[in-house]
């Protein structure tokens, strides 16, 4: 099937929301090339368990594809038009099963050396779209918080070295209750900007006490869940033809109730579906707690656009070498909290890249902290670039610098 | 994911643009840092021509490729030079260097050693148990020079790569290939099937959970161990007992085979590297480190064996890059996905017979002309590789 060929019927699984966008959209979904709409119906059959924001940015996108003349829709994908497909193509399911699409489609792009081509079409759309219809600036300037180290007495590692040449590097931080104060600053704002899902807290480890405002994500409180899952993927990994696609089918079939995210604390639906992501979509973050962090701030930001993300690494489980493994001594989980600083030092640069792709991103401002420490780096509208300050502060007044 | 988000800023340099800007500031980086000599600034002609004289003995090739690329940043940029610290110091200003080397295949390791090994951009599913469609060069080198099959080796960690020592050409067929040994499938014929507390040491790679392939019968690993590397199963176990990391166990399983087979034409893909994708950033700069120190250590073995000595050619080289970190499409070091030109472009280093020494060559290459380079070097004819003989070594 081609996309000229779609009918509101194709849409009748989808689940409600979502098949009244389709539906609404019909007109131009199937004016668009078949390399392009899968990768559209995948993000549009999420939408009754998207963010506010993932919502807004999805309504905006399709307003701007409804409002063009047919003459402009065939500028627009010109390139898109020009990705080679094959009846196979056509024959999968792309309209009830968009991302098992997507995911072929991709391996089909790579193995015809066409990748190339669309990574070049997507990113002329991205563009266009970009221009046509400008993000929301925020309600308010955003703050992102990476606190890191935890566990670490000391530490000879030079810290921040990417972060410092957007910012100011400041030695003499007074760490007193360091947590709890950017926490409260966290719950200031929350109150200050009440949204859904707009402020949010992630612990790689055990959460703290945090201001009910925030929504709240920790490692520690999926262990049931990450090992429920482990166990499953060792199971599913057994079963015979079972692959990497196969795999990951499985895993995105599985809902919120089999990892018992229902009930018990972590959240409604939405927050649960977003934390079973993290867990089946999301490489090691099974795994080690740092990788966790990182991935969850990657994706609060990309899909939730958050105004206020504190996110802190907790010391993730060691790496054993292959000669301790063979040996015949006792396994024991041990933490590694000074690899574990490196992986949040990595974590802290990439959590800033990702709050500097969304809009208004001058007039943002972030923090990373050495948790106990009195070494931190702060990046503001306001703050001098690669400086170095011994200027004497708490952590509330480094934020409130920050911010300008 | 294939679908970029509008959202997502597109500040990124365009990919002609970064590659080349990859290429310039390793070359930058590599004449201040080893003193290395611009290769266009020399005369065009190949080091036998300069007056170097012919080795006599009996030419050999070892190869080594990186299975998961490391970025510059953690290597040939000033921040990562405290990571690479042999090859920087000792290889380079022995090696001509290669600053751009692109790679226009698919970014998978196992699909992408294959192209490596056929001189095509082989088009496999990478997490299947294929043999490539082009022959290798193993079958080139053994069917051109008529040598058994004692002389040619891989030693590939994954289980997945067991297939990769010959193709399905018809032209070449069965049997014409090179012996692949896996260390992981000795290391779990040596403890008849592990134990699950190392379970994850056997795992094919880190990209899935799933294994590639299951690991062959024991009695041939057994046997390989046996008969060729001349090890009992005690002994091997004993020695495994001791390395940090499966290419630790490769790195053993080369000098091995190299004192007891000797062969002329030895492949060795590393791996470790690839724990990259669990996404914790210090185990993966841990790897670059060993694997540093591991390529200087087989150097020196090359070096200190009269049957290598001065009559060898060494080949090191990344599969593919790593994503960018500011490319919105991936998630910086951890994957290789998004076909960005910090994944495609990368390096190569040569060392040895017919090489001259401390020169950098920035024009761009692709990762297809190292098997119709080592077949000029060897004697042998590449006939359906795409790729082209780099006339610096040829």
């Amino acid at each position: 099937m081609l996309p000229a060929d779609l009918t509101a019927e194709e849409f009748a699984k989808y689940p409600p929301q979502a098949r009244k966008l389709a539906v609404a959209h019909l007109a131009v979904l199937r004016e668009l090339p078949l390399s392009f709409v899968p990768g559209l119906l995948r993000q549009l059959i999420e939408y009754d368990f998207m963010f506010p924001a993932e919502r807004a940015s999805l309504d905006k996108e399709l307003a701007v594809l409804s409002a063009l003349p047919v003459a402009e829709i065939g500028e627009w994908f010109h390139d898109f038009s020009q990705v080679r497909l094959t009846p196979a193509n056509e024959r999968l399911d792309w309209v009830g099963q968009p991302a098992q699409f997507t995911e072929q489609f991709s391996a089909y792009l790579w193995s015809t050396h066409q990748m190339d081509l669309f990574r070049s079409a997507a990113t002329g759309y991205s563009e266009r779209i970009r221009e046509a219809a400008p993000p929301d600036a925020p309600a308010t300037p955003r703050l992102g918080i990476a606190v890191i180290g935890q566990g670490v007495a000391s530490s000879d590692v030079k810290l921040f070295r990417k972060l410092r040449e957007h910012g100011t590097y400041f030695s003499q931080i007074d760490p007193d209750r360091g947590l709890e104060r950017l926490l409260a600053v966290a719950a200031e704002r929350a109150q200050a900007h009440p949204a859904a899902y707009a402020h949010w807290y992630v612990d790689g480890g055990k959460a703290a006490s945090y201001s009910p405002e925030l929504t709240c994500v920790s490692y520690e409180a999926l262990t049931p869940a990450r090992e429920w899952l482990l166990k499953d993927i060792e199971h599913e990994v057994q079963k015979p033809g079972m692959g990497p696609e196969e795999l990951h089918s499985h895993l995105a079939k599985i809902s919120p109730g089999e990892l018992g995210m229902t009930g018990n604390g972590l959240g409604d639906d939405l927050l649960g579906r977003f934390q079973i992501k993290l867990l089946t979509e999301g490489s090691g973050t099974q795994i080690f707690s740092t990788t966790f962090a990182q991935w969850t701030a990657r994706e609060v930001l990309r899909r939730a656009e958050a105004l206020t993300l504190l996110v802190r690494f907790a010391p993730r489980q060691r790496e054993r070498p292959m000669s301790e493994l063979l040996s015949a001594r006792a396994a024991s989980t041990e933490l590694d909290p000074a690899g574990s600083l490196i992986d949040a030092d990595m974590g802290a640069y990439y959590q800033w890249i990702n709050q500097q792709r969304l809009a208004e991103s001058k007039r943002s401002s972030f923090v990373a902290w050495f948790e106990g420490h009195n070494q931190a780096v702060a990046i503001g509208p306001s703050l001098p670039r690669g400086a170095e300050s011994s200027s004497r502060m708490d952590l509330t007044a480094l934020v409130r610098l920050a911010a300008g | 994911m294939i679908r970029i988000s509008p959202k997502r800023n597109l500040a990124e340099l365009t990919g002609d643009r970064l590659a080349r800007q990859l290429s310039l500031t390793r070359r930058d980086f590599l004449r201040d840092a080893a003193g290395l000599a611009m290769g266009s600034t020399v005369l065009g002609t190949a080091p036998y021509l300069l007056g170097q004289a012919p080795v006599r003995k009996k030419r050999k090739v070892v190869v080594v490729t990186f299975g998961g690329g490391a970025r510059d940043q953690e290597t040939f940029a000033p921040e990562g030079q405290e990571n690479i610290p042999h090859l920087l110091s000792e290889l380079a200003p022995q090696s001509s260097f290669y600053t751009h080397m692109m790679n226009q295949g698919i970014l998978g390791h196992y699909v992408a050693t294959a192209s490596l090994a056929t001189g095509v951009y082989e088009t496999l599913n990478n997490f299947s148990v294929t043999p490539p469609e082009h022959p290798t060069v193993f079958e080139y080198f053994r069917k051109d020079l008529k040598r058994p099959a004692s002389n040619t080796w891989v030693v590939a960690p994954s289980n997945g790569f067991n297939r990769i020592g010959e193709s399905n050409s018809r032209l070449y067929g069965p049997g014409m290939g090179a012996g692949v040994i896996l260390p992981k499938h000795l290391l779990k014929a040596a403890t008849a099937g592990g134990g699950s507390d190392y379970g994850h040491l056997l795992r094919d790679n880190y990209e899935t959970l799933v294994d590639a392939a299951p690991a062959g019968g024991s009695e041939v690993e057994l046997e390989q161990l046996d008969r060729i590397l001349k090890l009992s199963v005690d002994d091997f176990m004993a020695h495994a007992r001791t390395v940090s990391s499966p290419d630790e166990l490769s790195m053993y399983i080369v000098k091995r085979l190299m004192k007891e087979e000797s062969p002329d034409l030895l492949w060795v893909t590393m791996h470790d590297i690839d724990v990259a994708h669990s996404g914790a950033y210090s185990l993966y700069v841990d790897a670059i480190r060993r694997t540093d120190r591991l390529c200087a250590d087989l150097w020196r073995t090359i070096q200190s064996d009269p049957g290598y000595a001065g009559n060898t050619t060494l080949f090191v080289l990344p599969d593919f890059g790593r994503d960018s970190d500011t490319d919105a499409g991936g998630n910086g070091f951890q994957h290789h996905r998004t076909g960005g030109a910090a994944s495609r472009t990368t390096w190569m280093m040569a060392l040895g017979a017919g090489v001259r020494e401390g020169t950098v060559y920035d024009r761009p290459v692709q990762s297809i002309d190292l098997v119709p380079t080592i077949g000029a070097i060897m004697g042998f004819s590449a006939k359906l590789s795409q790729g082209r003989p780099l006339s610096e070594l040829t």
